[in-house]
């Protein structure tokens, strides 16, 4: 069968007055049914432009799909119209952004927001559209939901707007659901709750879920398999157990070994990844994390590595990427 | 706080204590009308805290948005005059300073903000944000000498000194937090107040920073307040943690103590929250997930605070309000239920 979602050598690239950037270079993942995926990175990694890309939501200028190809079950969205695409949006893949005061429309209440994007998609009447908003509160685990529908998204605090990103993401049974930094903007206590939501209400309905996210603890606590991006290039891959135990690029390694863990006794000192994050208009042809690689041979200067396999379901773009998972099996 | 013993929340046998604060309120006016403004409530960002903090040491201010961490701090800057309480420096109220009072304090008591892209003049070079401290103060007259001590600020936060002619605009995150904390540095400080210093940074740059500022402790012997909600970080950094809830401290101890041992439902929820980045060790780990929200600071709950979202409350939560309790030494506690 094939995969819900298939991002294969996709390539988008911004225009700007340094020059053009590749903000995402050719990258290719699966999203099975009703699994988690997460994509991992730092600030201009490329992985808010990949889900960007996949909606079809690159505003041209300055950006723009320049290349491969997006198949939600089976069909590739750069072929639609945007009619066509317009229903994907909301109704087959659904979307949580970091930012929820500025995803919703602060002028509009809750239930409007709710029940015009259940009327658009369904083409159902006010009344049932009314019935399935409150049901949906519900769902999120907001309680009085007959008044919630009639607040605009000025009473809400964080966690509650959230609710209702995630309530309006699942209002048409999408498949599949890309969240960007859902829960950077929220507190710790706050975030932990509207994960568990999205975890239960993921697994319960069989809805896929793109996270995408730079906190590693998020990862580690929802995600099936992990693609860890950099400098708009997926750079290791695999299922969670792996990149956490067996993680096999030096970035990878370097970023886990970098945080310091409530778990373990305190360190002395931080092992920081050295080095600054690339300047995306001045890449070259080798690989983009050889300034800061302790890994670095002389062949990583000529080209950048393909992902290739470490082990079944386990890949690493690292030319040392042998040396750099026995050394990481070793320290485990 | 009268009932507050004189010594309460110091550290264990500590004998040198650089800022005293007691009884500190910070509560914000809330007008209605436009015009007949009046008074309708007040937010009450901080509302009665007492600590110290030892010379050289690091203490941990921690909580959730809105629980008064940053109004504490710039309560000590003095960037608000707060509402009642003390704040004792190196023994002297500095509640009670006047224009000339406040810029002599400010040589010793230094900041470090959050965002390195809003705390740096866009318009001003590297080197000039770094001089600017010493200029003001006057302690170093002779521009050529200022220009070398500027380029030894860059050096010793780990920035090439050629960077004293970029603009901050012209930098990395990483690059500009290290120009705060070279500014910071400029007055040869005590004290430094790390405000939220490293949360605006990537994950792979905060290490960096952290480590800088641990070197600088070590060398320069600073003091810091290092407010922060990420709590690794603050286990790795702090010598002992203090956490806020809604306007109050709710627990303070020495850092391994808190940790290993926290008492407070709160602190024992925040605690829990924090995801781990270890698959395995997160599917093992029970999730005790805390509900409901915070409450508005304006309205606050009666009694305990955190009464409404607290397991093991009880009736009299509701009604009596409680007070730091030294559970185990030097381990402070405000919860009758533990």
């Amino acid at each position: 069968m094939a995969s819900l979602l298939e991002v294969d050598n996709l390539q988008t690239q911004f225009l700007t007055s340094g020059g053009i950037v590749k903000a995402v270079d050719g990258i290719s993942y699966d999203v099975e049914e009703g699994e988690t995926v997460a994509i991992v990175g730092e600030s201009g990694c490329g992985k808010s432009v990949n889900a960007l890309s996949i909606m079809r939501l690159i505003p041209w200028p300055p950006g723009r799909i320049v290349g491969g190809a997006v198949r939600f079950r089976g069909r590739d969205l750069a072929t639609l119209s945007d009619t066509e695409m317009r229903r994907v949006r909301g109704r087959d893949i659904g979307m949580v952004f970091q930012e929820p005061m500025t995803s919703l429309n602060p002028v509009l209440t809750i239930g409007l927001q709710i029940t015009e994007t259940i009327i658009h998609h369904l083409g159902v009447t006010q009344a049932e559209a009314d019935k399935r908003a409150v049901e949906l509160l519900g769902l999120v685990g907001m309680s009085d939901a007959a008044r919630r529908l009639q607040q605009y998204p000025h009473h809400l605090s964080g966690g509650m707007r959230q609710r209702v990103m995630i309530a309006l993401a699942l209002s048409c049974e999408p498949k599949l659901i890309i969240a960007d930094e859902p829960t950077t903007a929220l507190d710790v206590t706050i975030q932990a709750q509207i994960l568990e939501l999205m975890k239960g209400l993921t697994r319960r309905l069989g809805v896929a879920l793109i996270v995408i996210t730079h906190n590693l603890g998020v990862v580690a606590r929802y995600a099936d398999r992990v693609n860890v991006m950099y400098a708009g290039k997926i750079i290791e891959r695999g299922r969670a157990h792996d990149i956490y135990h067996r993680p096999s690029h030096p970035y990878t390694l370097a970023l886990l070994k970098s945080v310091p863990r409530m778990d373990q006794p305190r360190k002395e000192k931080l092992d920081p990844v050295e080095g600054q994050p690339p300047d995306l208009t001045r890449l070259d042809a080798g690989c983009a994390f050889r300034p800061r690689c302790a890994y670095r041979t002389e062949q990583c200067d000529q080209s950048f590595p393909p992902l290739e396999a470490v082990a079944p379901g386990h890949s690493a773009a690292c030319f040392e990427r042998g040396r750099v998972a026995r050394l990481a099996r070793a320290a485990s | 706080m009268s009932a507050v013993p004189v010594r309460a929340f110091a550290a264990p046998g500590a004998g040198d204590i650089l800022l005293s604060v007691r009884g500190l309120k910070m509560h914000f006016p809330v007008y209605e009308g436009a015009l007949f403004r009046k008074v309708v409530g007040h937010v009450k960002a901080v509302d009665g805290v007492d600590f110290d903090i030892r010379r050289g040491e690091t203490l941990g201010l921690v909580g959730e948005s809105g629980c008064g961490k940053t109004t504490t701090g710039r309560c000590i800057l003095q960037l608000e005059r707060a509402s009642a309480g003390q704040i004792l420096f190196n023994g002297k109220d500095l509640a009670g300073l006047d224009r000339n009072g406040l810029r002599e304090m400010r040589r010793h008591v230094q900041v470090i903000f959050q965002d390195p892209y809003s705390s740096l003049n866009p318009r001003m070079k590297v080197g000039e944000i770094i001089d600017e401290p010493m200029r003001v103060h006057g302690t170093e007259p002779d521009k050529a000498k200022r220009n070398r001590r500027v380029r030894e600020l860059l050096a010793k936060v780990g920035l090439n000194p050629r960077f004293a002619d970029h603009y901050p605009h012209e930098m990395s995150g990483g690059q500009r937090q290290r120009v705060g904390i070279a500014r910071a540095l400029a007055l040869q400080p005590e004290f430094i107040v790390c405000d939220e210093a490293i949360s605006a940074l990537d994950v792979s740059i905060q290490a960096q920073i952290i480590n800088l500022l641990e070197d600088l402790r070590h060398e320069f012997n600073f003091t810091y307040l290092f407010i922060a909600h990420d709590l690794s970080v603050v286990r790795h950094l702090c010598h002992r943690v203090a956490v806020m809830y809604l306007g109050k401290v709710v627990e303070l101890a020495e850092c391994d103590e808190l940790f290993d041992n926290p008492m407070h439902p709160y602190t024992r929820a925040l605690l829990n929250a924090v995801p781990i980045p270890d698959p395995e060790v997160e599917a093992k780990r029970p999730h005790q997930i805390i509900q409901g929200e915070v409450p508005s600071p304006m309205n606050p709950p009666s009694g305990c605070v955190f009464h409404p979202r607290c397991t093991l409350a009880v009736d009299g939560c509701k009604t009596g309000v409680p007070v730091l309790r030294e559970l185990r030494p030097g381990h402070w506690v405000a919860c009758t239920q533990v």
